[in-house]
């Protein structure tokens, strides 16, 4: 009888002591919403698109990292209360492919218990890993997602962990317009498009709700183009005052010299992938002549803006290149968190969170950044003009 | 009909690259039944090499040209020795996999190693325009046009005239036989092999020089289009897959210059569905029977 009981109470004794584990395991991972908390260093994750279609872009970001986080750590580190941490970084490559940024935002935060992320690179990787992030608590800044609703809910919510250091495209792109509007007069735009990108889209569609004018041909061409000849000799004979050009340097700056050597003599505008003294050497120094394009990063307000011109000679110093916009910004995301740590006092990735929601008139290479409702990053936007392959005048675009 | 011309002369010079590149997808092909899917990739080293050799051994562009055609002769020969060869008892499907495997390591390797940002080629050649009848002709594009017929026509002779086109020839129609006759059938591979990877090693020099910009991923959809270029033409075809590359180039520079960017590729692939449900063997493919 009494062997009896203790069998019973060993059985529920086990079994409670079962629950109890199991109920400490869920417990764990659901109401993690205390989320990740820093060891001995600040672990920041990078979940980056470092190869893949989008590698390039994902390269030169990874430099603008790691570059921010040897500056932090040469400095001694973050200062979270009384005492300073140092940063470590885990990178990870997300192959520009949204199933591989979800797992990658899994591991960054489950395995190696970041406390926030840069990146990734692309509004599309940038989506897929949201769930992961927020599961976990964890922030993350993408330097460079530009749809306007990346940091949004399907019901318009905000997503509470996920921010940008970048613009979002309906103010990029209705910028272009207006500046195409009023400074170059142009009535008749033509409109070449990257329709393998949100961003190429996106901007094209602000753009056209934007400009006043008549659009007189909307072209389209993928990543990766290189024969623009064909669009290019058929748009020579319509008549146009300029052409909206969205996308990346890698492309543009193809477009702008086979448009120079057909003939094409009409102000080309175009975004902030184009800010790259590659696009100079693509389409050749002599080809470069009336290229427009919206930035927030230019390298004449460069020279007044003490940040950015300490950035712009430690890169060079470092990688022995010009510093791309992509860099610039991600090197403001590493930033941002730094900042928001020191705010909120602590490192804890909820905390770490709020102080980015909350981040005003923040100094960053690529202007005064504030965090609008929407986690977007508010910052003044500038069209630099390039003559003969360098920047020969800059607009401000209100 | 001045933008006709000026099109076709677009279209041309596009077509030509797909030609050389459709070259080594269809000798390939027809030697060993293997789609070689990393051929797009050897057309990528060969711009790299041109980069490189004009950059820091300061070749000049006819050297370049030559250099990038040996290097890429000897690449391809190592990939058929070290990836191909092991397989070529085995099922069609294992090549094939392997092919893309190559193909992958090609892309990441290089990304690895010179990083993924497109990069400008050097200038080697000043670039003129010529005004002809109010066309525009540059000299890169001439030379382009002019470099590939003659590398095709150079391959028409070396295939029809020498005793390894004979012996590539025999294998083509019947490895067994050949072998019974005494033709080496691996050296008689490596040299195909050798052939096609040195045409897509002049491509990829001549395409750094017309479009200026190179980049480790920059083999990938010209790769495809020369594939379906060499399909259209007929693939194991010679004269077939160059007719296939110019087709491939006018009908792309056509479909954007009526105004309908977006559909290009929408309509080079519908062309190959349409020409695979016409002549499924391509335009000069022969109609084989399998003997069972």
């Amino acid at each position: 009888m009494f062997k009896n009981w203790e069998k019973q109470t060993m059985k529920v004794a086990a079994l409670g002591a079962m629950a109890l584990t199991l109920a400490g395991c869920t417990s764990a991972k659901s109401s993690s919403n205390q989320g990740n908390n820093p060891g001995k260093t600040i672990k920041i994750g990078v979940n980056m698109e470092l190869s893949g279609s989008a590698a390039g872009y994902g390269e030169q970001q990874k430099q603008g990292i790691q570059l921010a986080v040897n500056q932090i750590n040469k400095n001694g580190g973050i200062k979270v209360g009384k005492t300073k941490k140092k940063v470590q970084l885990v990178i990870r490559d997300n192959k520009t492919a949204n199933t591989t940024a979800a797992s990658v935002a899994a591991q960054l935060v489950n395995n190696d218990k970041v406390v926030a992320v840069v990146g990734p690179a692309t509004t599309n990787a940038g989506t897929a890993a949201i769930p992961n992030m927020t599961k976990a608590a964890v922030p993350s800044v993408s330097p460079s997602a530009t749809d306007p609703d990346y940091t949004l809910q399907k019901s318009g919510a905000v997503q509470k962990y996920v921010f940008r250091a970048c613009y979002q495209n309906n103010f990029q792109g209705s910028s272009a317009a207006k500046f195409t509007t009023k400074t170059l007069k142009a009535k008749r735009v033509a409109i070449l498009t990257d329709n393998s990108s949100d961003y190429g889209t996106g901007l094209t569609k602000a753009f056209k709700k934007a400009y006043t004018g008549t659009v007189v041909s909307s072209q389209t061409f993928q990543e990766g183009d290189k024969d623009f000849n064909a669009i290019l000799t058929a748009l020579k004979h319509k008549k146009i005052d300029a052409i909206y050009a969205p996308g990346y340097y890698s492309e543009i700056g193809l477009i702008v010299k086979q448009a120079r050597q057909a003939g094409i003599k009409v102000p080309i505008v175009g975004s902030d992938g184009m800010a790259d003294a590659k696009l100079a050497q693509i389409a050749g120094k002599a080809n470069a002549n009336k290229v427009y394009y919206t930035t927030p990063f230019s390298t004449k307000a460069a020279a007044s803006n003490q940040v950015a011109s300490k950035f712009m000679t430690a890169f060079k110093a470092k990688y022995g290149t010009t510093a791309p916009t992509f860099s610039a910004l991600a090197y403001d995301s590493v930033y941002m968190i730094k900042t928001a740590i020191e705010k909120e006092g602590s490192a804890n990735s909820v905390k770490i969170a709020d102080g980015l929601a909350s981040l005003k008139n923040f100094q960053g290479t690529t202007g005064t950044i504030t965090i609008d409702k929407k986690h977007n990053a508010e910052k003044t936007i500038s069209i630099e003009q390039l003559t003969n392959g360098s920047v020969s005048n800059t607009y401000n675009v209100n | 009909m001045q933008t006709f011309g000026q099109q076709l002369i677009n279209g041309l010079s596009l077509g030509s690259i797909y030609a050389l590149l459709a070259l080594g997808y269809t000798m390939v092909y027809g030697i060993i039944k293997l789609i070689n899917f990393a051929h797009g990739d050897i057309y990528m080293l060969g711009a790299f090499w041109g980069y490189y050799s004009i950059n820091y051994f300061h070749f000049n562009f006819i050297l370049a040209l030559l250099s990038a055609m040996l290097v890429c002769a000897v690449i391809g020969v190592v990939i058929e020795y070290f990836a191909y060869r092991p397989l070529r008892h085995s099922a069609r499907i294992t090549a094939l996999i392997t092919a893309i495997g190559v193909s992958f390591l090609l892309e990441n390797g290089m990304s690895y190693l010179v990083g993924a940002n497109a990069r400008s080629f050097p200038q080697a050649i000043q670039v003129v325009t010529y005004h002809w009848l109010g066309l525009r002709i540059s000299n890169v594009q001439i030379l382009i046009l002019g470099t590939a017929c003659l590398l095709m026509v150079l391959l028409e002779v070396i295939i029809k005239k020498t005793k390894m086109g004979k012996a590539m020839r025999a294998v083509s129609v019947d490895p067994e036989a050949a072998q019974l006759v005494g033709i080496n059938l691996n050296h008689t591979i490596s040299f195909t092999f050798a052939l096609g990877s040195a045409m897509a090693g002049a491509a990829g020099v001549l395409i750094g020089l017309y479009y200026n910009s190179i980049d480790p991923l920059m083999g990938m959809t010209p790769g495809i289009k020369a594939f379906v270029a060499a399909v259209i033409g007929g693939i194991g075809s010679v004269p077939g897959a160059s007719v296939g590359g110019f087709i491939i180039g006018i009908l792309e520079t056509a479909v954007q210059a009526v105004g309908l960017s977006a559909y290009k590729d929408a309509v080079v692939y519908f062309v190959l569905i349409v020409i695979l449900l016409v002549l499924p063997a391509g335009i000069f493919g022969k109609n084989v029977k399998e003997k069972v």
